[in-house]
């Protein structure tokens, strides 16, 4: 990819120079000898020029299309799989969804491992979005109704960005997520940690595991990783307090942004589809307490 | 005032579609500064998203149908006849009639705005994001059914354009001896004949959905998103040389009166326009190539993206060679058509990028592509509309436009223009996306865009200048005469500002260039063969 991009730069650049000397040079040899100049010599065209400079660009793009179909093969991952995918991410309005085959499912952070490429299907629970990691693959459109699949590599452990690249309504701007690529050994530690459930709530935090029921939290959030429903209403809470962003990117995991999305949710991120909460203070710092013990 | 109302010849219909185009141009600038302004720095809050994703579908349905349509469609209408030795348009009612389905179109889109939701899916508004259950709000009807009226119009005056070419030309003028400008204008408005009609269909089926519970484009029910997408660009990449075309045309003129040679060669030139007008018709999945369509299908359509720059290559060329060897006069309308030159090839050159599959699977829906269709249709189709004005406002108004003030538009143009979006294609590089109400603090995201907001600054300065040039110069400018700068088409043998009937005497044409014949009667561009 990077080889192709460099080529069109170097085929763009020649281009432009060709032309720019052209006007350049035209402009100062050329320039008007003030209004008495005589009209300068007229000439209509020249055939031989014009196929010059039909064949050349004709040449230059047949060339360019080749080096594009044999780039395409490369990095296109085969639309009709017969194998299962390692990794199913669902876009969702303003959200990232990835379910893993064991049933695990991650928001936000998306755990791969390194070094090898997998096989992801890429869905929307809604409007079109586009998934989008620049480093690790090609863009996706994510179509309601469709499922479009890309190859999923990254060459070395690390974390990489990546953002909804298709335009799906007003929080399209927050609909960021990381993709984590680990080594195997700790890929799968983490695969067995995430299917966990956090330990059991404490103090307060007990009352806010019963109004995380009582107030129907549980309908659009599940708050263990595995069996949820597919795709979910909303984000995944399992481990919610050991994630680094909250929103897609729009605030960090801090007990005052998680506060906010208990108590004014539309404050938290304009135009989400979590509705008022209606939840009293001393409600909101159970509940809060009860997520920060997701750990 | 009624006189303009109720007007139908054809100079004062094409001078209300300009000073229409220029209106909306200027609300669609605003629309542009609020955004550059919410962009100048990481998160910033100044308007809310909902405001935003307002102003980027207002600006881009603005400027595509308020703007870059009736101001190619009213030089057209304005020039057509003058400079096919005619009186008037062939069907002149029905020019009155598109002039005004096309503005109240606009008006209607507007009132949008005082309904509290203005659309707020993008110009090409892609299902379905617009479906009642997404996009509940008025404003989408509003979009769908201004932009219905804005077809109606388009549509009749494209043929009204066709017939009038077809059957009002001067005696002796061939196909082969129009005036470029006329010629591209004639196989635009075909372009618009065929194009527009997916998008009218389109629209209807929006409707449908939104009004009437239909489900054209809802999955769940058995509808397919993806059908708007091939309906919506079967239009839109015609669209994009509908509005480039005539622009083309515009350079076409300007360049060989200031370098005082006629194009070279005018058969290429002409044909490569034929060219264009069918490739793009084949062109149109090269915006849906993030969508898993199949490879085959994808390469298909990157063939045909990437022949479409052979035609428009040749014309490059052509009009450089028109400057070789002449003897260049750098009027300010001369400026804008030599920055027209370089910045279109800037835009046609990144267009092949996007040609590419493999890049496109990267850079499409990145601030890249904003950078690519704004090099295309500002310096491009605006840079070109704005030569055209400077050379045409004489035979327009009889009074020249002040040379000075228009130099210091043009630089300002220039810069203002270059500095908004050169820097918009390391953005996109850097893998900002496009239609984002703000951006995390990413290394280098905030530093050029606040350079972008400086550029887009500079420019409203710029335009604004020239705005103040052509009301100063309408008033005070020095008169022009007939032929102010010694041109070869048949318009300047008209008076300045015409009278109602152009021409008392209907000139006979042996050549592309009749005044060039009158002028130098010893060495005509014609020959007794």
């Amino acid at each position: 990819m990077a080889g192709v991009f460099s080529l069109v730069l170097v085929i763009a650049a020649t281009v432009f120079l060709v032309v720019a000397a052209g006007v350049v040079y035209s402009s100062i040899r050329y320039r008007s000898r003030g209004l008495g100049a005589p009209e300068p010599k007229q000439i209509f065209g020249s055939r031989k020029l014009e196929v010059v400079w039909t064949v050349v660009p004709l040449l230059i793009v047949t060339g360019l299309f080749i080096v594009t179909v044999r780039a395409m093969v490369l990095i296109d991952a085969p639309q009709n799989s017969t194998h299962p995918p390692e990794l199913v991410i669902i876009g969702h309005q303003w959200w990232w969804e990835a379910r893993y085959p064991d049933g695990v499912v991650a928001t936000g952070d998306i755990h791969i491992p390194a070094s090898r490429r997998l096989l992801a299907r890429i869905e929307s629970a809604d409007v079109i979005h586009d998934f989008w990691a620049p480093d690790l693959a090609r863009k996706m459109d994510a179509v309601p109704g469709r499922w479009s699949y890309i190859w999923l590599e990254a060459d070395t452990p690390g974390t990489y960005a990546g953002t909804c690249s298709e335009f799906c309504g007003a929080q399209h701007a927050w609909m960021r997520f990381r993709v984590v690529a680990e080594t195997e050994p700790s890929f799968e530690a983490w695969l067995q940690r995430q299917a966990q459930p956090s330990l059991a709530p404490r103090g307060i935090a007990v009352e806010g595991a019963r109004l995380f029921q009582t107030r129907k939290c549980g309908d659009c959030h599940a708050v263990t990783a595995a069996g949820a429903v597919s795709p979910a209403k909303g984000p995944n809470l399992a481990h919610l307090a050991s994630r680094e962003f909250l929103g897609s990117g729009i605030s960090r995991n801090t007990p005052e942004s998680l506060m906010l999305w208990l108590t004014n949710p539309q404050a938290a991120k304009p135009g989400n589809r979590m509705p008022d909460t209606k939840l009293s203070a001393n409600e909101a710092r159970a509940l809060l307490a009860y997520l920060e013990s997701l750990q | 005032m009624s006189d303009w109302l109720c007007a139908i010849d054809h100079k004062r219909v094409g001078i209300l579609y300009m000073l229409s185009a220029l209106l909306f141009f200027l609300a669609g600038g605003m629309e542009a500064m609020v955004m550059r302004a919410q962009l100048a720095a990481p998160g910033l809050k100044l308007i809310t998203p909902e405001i935003y994703n307002q102003m980027f579908t207002m600006h881009g349905t603005t400027m595509i149908f308020l703007v870059a349509m009736p101001i190619l469609t009213g030089f057209g209408v304005y020039l057509v006849p003058l400079m096919i030795g005619a009186n008037e348009m062939a069907l002149p009612r029905l020019g009155a009639l598109s002039f005004w389905l096309q503005f109240l179109g606009g008006v209607l889109l507007y009132l949008s705005f005082a309904t509290g939701a203005a659309p707020d899916a993008g110009w090409f508004s892609y299902a379905p994001l617009t479906e009642k259950a997404f996009s509940p709000g008025a404003g989408l009807d509003y979009w769908a059914l201004a932009l219905l009226m804005i077809t109606g119009g388009s549509v009749g005056s494209a043929i009204n354009l066709i017939v009038t070419i077809a059957t009002q030309r001067a005696p002796g003028m061939t196909m082969r001896l129009v005036p470029l400008f006329v010629w591209m204008t004639l196989v635009a408005s075909i372009m618009i004949v065929f194009a527009l009609p997916a998008l009218a269909a389109s629209l209807v089926m929006l409707l449908s959905d939104r009004l009437l519970h239909a489900r054209f484009f809802d999955p769940a029910q058995g509808g397919a998103p993806l059908l708007w997408q091939h309906y919506f660009w079967i239009f839109g990449h015609p669209e994009v040389y509908i509005v480039v075309l005539p622009a083309f045309g515009m350079i076409s003129e300007v360049i060989p009166v200031f370098s005082r040679k006629p194009i070279f060669g005018y058969p290429f030139v002409a044909t490569s326009t034929v060219a264009i007008a069918f490739l793009s018709y084949g062109v149109w999945a090269h915006h849906m190539f993030a969508v898993a369509l199949g490879r085959n299908f994808l390469a298909i359509f990157s063939a045909a993206s990437m022949l479409i720059a052979v035609p428009t290559g040749m014309k490059i060329f052509s009009w450089v060679a028109t400057m070789w060897g002449g003897s260049i006069r750098f009027t300010t309308a001369m400026l804008f058509a030599v920055a027209f030159l370089l910045e279109f090839t800037v835009g046609g050159l990144s267009g092949v990028a996007f040609a590419t599959v493999p890049v496109d699977w990267q850079m499409t829906d990145t601030y890249f592509v904003v950078a690519h269709i704004h090099y295309v249709l500002f310096g491009g189709t605006v840079f070109a509309v704005l030569a055209g004005v400077h050379y045409w406002f004489p035979k327009l108004s009889g009074r020249l436009l002040d040379e000075k003030l228009g130099r210091w538009s043009f630089w300002l143009i220039v810069l203002g223009f270059n500095t908004a979006f050169f820097v918009q294609h390391f953005l996109g590089l850097l893998g900002m996306p496009r239609r984002v109400y703000t951006y995390p603090n990413l290394p280098w995201f905030g530093a050029l865009n606040v350079i972008s907001t400086v550029g887009a600054a500079i420019l409203v300065f710029g335009i604004l200048l020239f705005c103040a040039n052509i009301a100063m110069s309408f008033f005070f400018g020095v008169t022009s005469g007939d032929d102010p700068w010694n041109a070869w088409t048949l318009e300047w043998a008209a008076a300045s500002p015409p009278a109602i009937e152009n021409f008392a005497e209907i000139p006979t044409v042996r050549s592309r260039r009749p005044l060039w014949d009158q002028k130098h009667p010893e060495a005509p561009d014609w020959s007794e063969a």
